[in-house]
């Protein structure tokens, strides 16, 4: 390679990783001027967001913020743009299925469509409130929601995404608008913080959907993740699910589940993070008989290593039954009751609520395809319906058992085309759920609004029931130290975690009734026809003895 | 009366080296089939896996040695004087009749026990090694050509099933071969001291 080029490939690196190597380090007190002081020593990058002349004007609106962000990272808001953060639509490569945010049915607030500008609040965008929201116009793209370091960034829960613009209440809890141009000149590296603004409280709330995820990762103890942790790794976000040119491999839609064949050493390719990218295929002392080493070809390491979901601290939903949904007070206004901890068990707008911290998963085998009941699919209303069916065979290779969050729903289906329902339930209309409390209104609506936006297969007939519904929750976070791992005999016996996994035999769950119930008889009557001998024998020698000797 | 010897240091050693182990085997190995949860999964396993390597080296070295001294014939089975065994066993024990087999150096066991022993090695003890062993190493076929074949829970129900026939052999065994000497512990004695006394 000549020197030249080798130069200009320096260069080009330097440009892709530079926006990522913000400084981590900015410390101590803010000035009093409300400016945080300026960094004495060890900057992780070569700009100083604080002296861009670009920055420096008054900000109004976020989109203005991304026009100067724009300016210098030319390519930024292209790269976003093809990401799944970004356009929430994703053709799964290996069951074809058209998958996103965008396109598929869950069973809690059930589809984005016709709901955007709340569902639309954890968007990497600003604005999008409808079907004609532009997916290509640079400046929608939200940089700060990944970029803030200062914490005072925000989106406003119903703002399709755009921080409040003044101080404003949502449910009663102030939220303050961010000053824009302090969070521009702070901008950085992607923290547990910025990413958990999202992910820790998808489904409506703190630890709400996924189990794993939740706001105690924010400053976990090692019980509760051992990578996480500031006593064990510190890892933030980041350091697994690497970004490179604003785009991470794959999602939660395609999980690499086997990573034998090769596996994503952070640093060195883009690839899709996996346990085995740092701990290799044997991580555990082989011991006398290496089967640990060996569970783990067929064992996703989560199975044994996260004993437990939601052990923050923070309870998770595991049960959302919408057909209660609609109970008002005499005034009008929602019904709406909570648990000892503060959690809702029923709200007039939603229906009722389980939840539960400490949760064992369910397991099943895993090919890392998750094949999903979309829109317009027909289902069997009479047992509950999986929203998403993780693919995978017992003992194929691909395959392993994987430890997952199972949320039961309760949700409205369409009685004569037999699918499930999506439902306006956002908005200032009568025809929102959550405004005029009419399921006929809100499911036409929902209908209507997932049909704009491309799910023309969907029709609502007018009769409506609610259908059981379980959703399969991928669980990867939450790791516990090696010393809390699960135990053999958990698995390896009756009634333990892997009681109700379809397939295989496992050694102490499983055994043949037959050959159970013949083996014991067969043990039991050569015993017994044993000591019937003996005692005959005993009996009739004694006998023999008092003949001959008089006792 | 003479006192002849029966049994080598080498077969008495056998034996209970063989019993100890199969012992062990069969406790630790209905705590992996989830019969009690005396010992702890773990070392259950654990010790399974190194009292059956234990198992497979005693038995080389014990087929090494009836192969060099001949005494593997003393397991040839043969029908001729299997019911005269049988009904002294199910009648003429009761009624104080003689053995109608008297144990010798050259022939140690009696056309009952040559069955039952044969029918051990050959059967029993050959299932529980070879579906021991191809459990053992699930790693080696799993997800090929030959999960379709032979299926992990088939290979588990024959290491079940032979199990329990080997403790139907045990059972068995011990009651007739400690008890059913003359007097009653004959046998017994002989396994431990080699020596049996001879009319």
């Amino acid at each position: 390679m000549s020197r030249s080029l080798m130069r200009a490939v320096l260069c080009l690196l330097l440009l892709v990783i530079a926006p990522g190597l913000q400084a981590e380090t900015w410390g101590g007190e803010p000035t009093p001027d409300g400016q945080p002081p300026v960094p004495a020593s060890r900057l992780d990058s070569t700009a100083d967001h604080r002296e861009f002349a670009e920055l420096k004007v008054p900000f109004e609106t976020g989109p203005q913020v991304t026009r100067a962000c724009l300016k210098c990272h030319t390519e930024a808001a292209r790269q976003v743009q093809e990401n799944i953060h970004w356009s929430w639509d994703y053709r799964q490569p290996e069951t074809g299925q058209r998958l996103g945010k965008r396109n598929v049915i869950n069973n809690l607030c059930l589809m984005v469509p016709g709901n955007e500008p709340r569902c639309t609040s954890c968007h990497t965008g600003y604005g999008w409130e409808g079907p004609d929201y532009d997916l290509t116009l640079e400046e929608n793209v939200d940089c700060l929601a990944c970029h803030d370091t200062t914490g005072t960034y925000v989106k406003f829960p119903t703002g399709a995404g755009h921080p409040p613009l003044e101080d404003r209440t949502f449910q009663g809890e102030l939220i303050e608008a961010p000053d824009l141009n302090h969070v521009a000149r702070n901008v950085g590296k992607t923290s547990r913080e910025t990413c958990g603004a999202c992910h820790f409280e998808g489904g409506g709330g703190d630890a709400v959907k996924h189990g794993d995820l939740d706001s105690s990762l924010l400053d976990p103890p090692r019980s509760v993740d051992v990578h996480m942790s500031p006593q064990g790794g510190d890892f933030s976000c980041a350091t697994c699910h690497e970004f490179s040119g604003h785009r991470q491999e794959a999602s939660r839609y395609h999980i690499n589940a086997d990573p034998q064949a090769g596996i994503a050493i952070p640093g060195r390719r883009n690839e899709r993070p996996s346990c085995e990218s740092c701990h290799g295929h044997t991580p555990h002392d082989p011991r006398i008989h290496n089967k640990l080493n060996r569970h783990a070809d067929f064992i996703a390491c989560q199975t044994c290593h996260v004993p437990e979901l939601a052990r923050g601290g923070r309870s998770t939903k595991t049960l959302w039954d919408w057909s209660t949904a609609g109970r008002l007070d005499e005034q009008g206004r929602p019904v709406v009751e909570t648990n000892a901890e503060g959690r809702v068990t029923y709200h007039g707008k939603k229906g009722s609520m389980e939840w539960a911290e400490d949760v064992p998963p369910v397991y099943r085998w895993f090919n890392g395809n998750m094949r999903y009941t979309l829109p317009g699919e027909t289902i069997d209303p009479s047992g509950p319906v999986n929203i998403n069916t993780p693919e995978g065979t017992p003992r194929a290779e691909g395959s392993r058992i994987w430890p997952f969050k199972i949320m039961a729903g309760r949700q409205p289906y369409d009685q004569v085309h037999q699918t499930l329902l999506p439902a306006k339930l956002f908005g200032p209309g009568e025809e929102a759920f959550w405004t005029g409390y009419d399921w006929d209104q809100a499911l036409a609506a929902g209908v209507e609004a997932a049909r704009e936006a491309g799910h023309e297969d969907l029709r609502f007939s007018g009769e409506y029931g609610f259908v059981e519904t379980r959703m399969y929750w991928p669980v990867n976070h939450m790791v516990a130290p090696a010393e809390d791992s699960m135990g053999c005999a958990q698995c390896h016996g009756q009634d333990g975690r892997l009681e109700d996994l379809p397939g295989g035999y496992i050694p102490g769950r499983d055994r043949h009734p037959w050959i159970e119930r013949a083996g014991w008889w067969a043990v039991g009557g050569v015993s017994l026809l044993v000591l019937l001998h003996g005692a005959l024998r005993l009996i009739l020698y004694r006998r023999e003895r008092r003949a001959i000797w008089g006792r | 009366m003479t006192e002849v010897r029966v049994f080598t240091l080498f077969e008495r050693f056998w034996h209970w080296a063989q019993a100890a182990i199969i012992f062990g085997l069969l406790f630790t190995g209905l705590e992996i089939h989830g019969t009690h949860q005396l010992l702890g999964y773990d070392l259950a396993f654990s010790t399974h896996v190194v009292l059956a390597w234990c198992l497979i080296a005693l038995t080389a070295f014990a087929i090494f040695w009836h192969l060099v001294t001949g005494e593997w014939h003393q397991y040839l089975p043969s029908y001729h004087g299997i019911w005269p065994m049988v009904l002294y066993y199910t009648y003429g024990i009761f009624s104080g009749e003689h053995k109608p087999y008297t144990t010798t150096p050259a022939a140690k066991h009696n056309p009952l026990q040559r069955l039952a022993y044969f029918g051990f090695k050959a059967a029993i003890a050959p299932a529980l090694w070879l579906s021991g062993l191809i459990l053992l190493f699930d790693a080696w076929w799993r997800g090929t050509v030959v999960d379709q074949v032979i299926s992990f829970a088939a290979v588990a129900y024959v290491h079940v099933a032979a199990t329990f026939a080997m403790m139907v052999f045990i059972i068995a065994h011990v009651y007739l071969a400690a008890t059913t000497g003359h007097p009653w512990y004959a046998y017994l004695k002989s396994m431990v001291t080699g020596y049996k006394e001879m009319d």
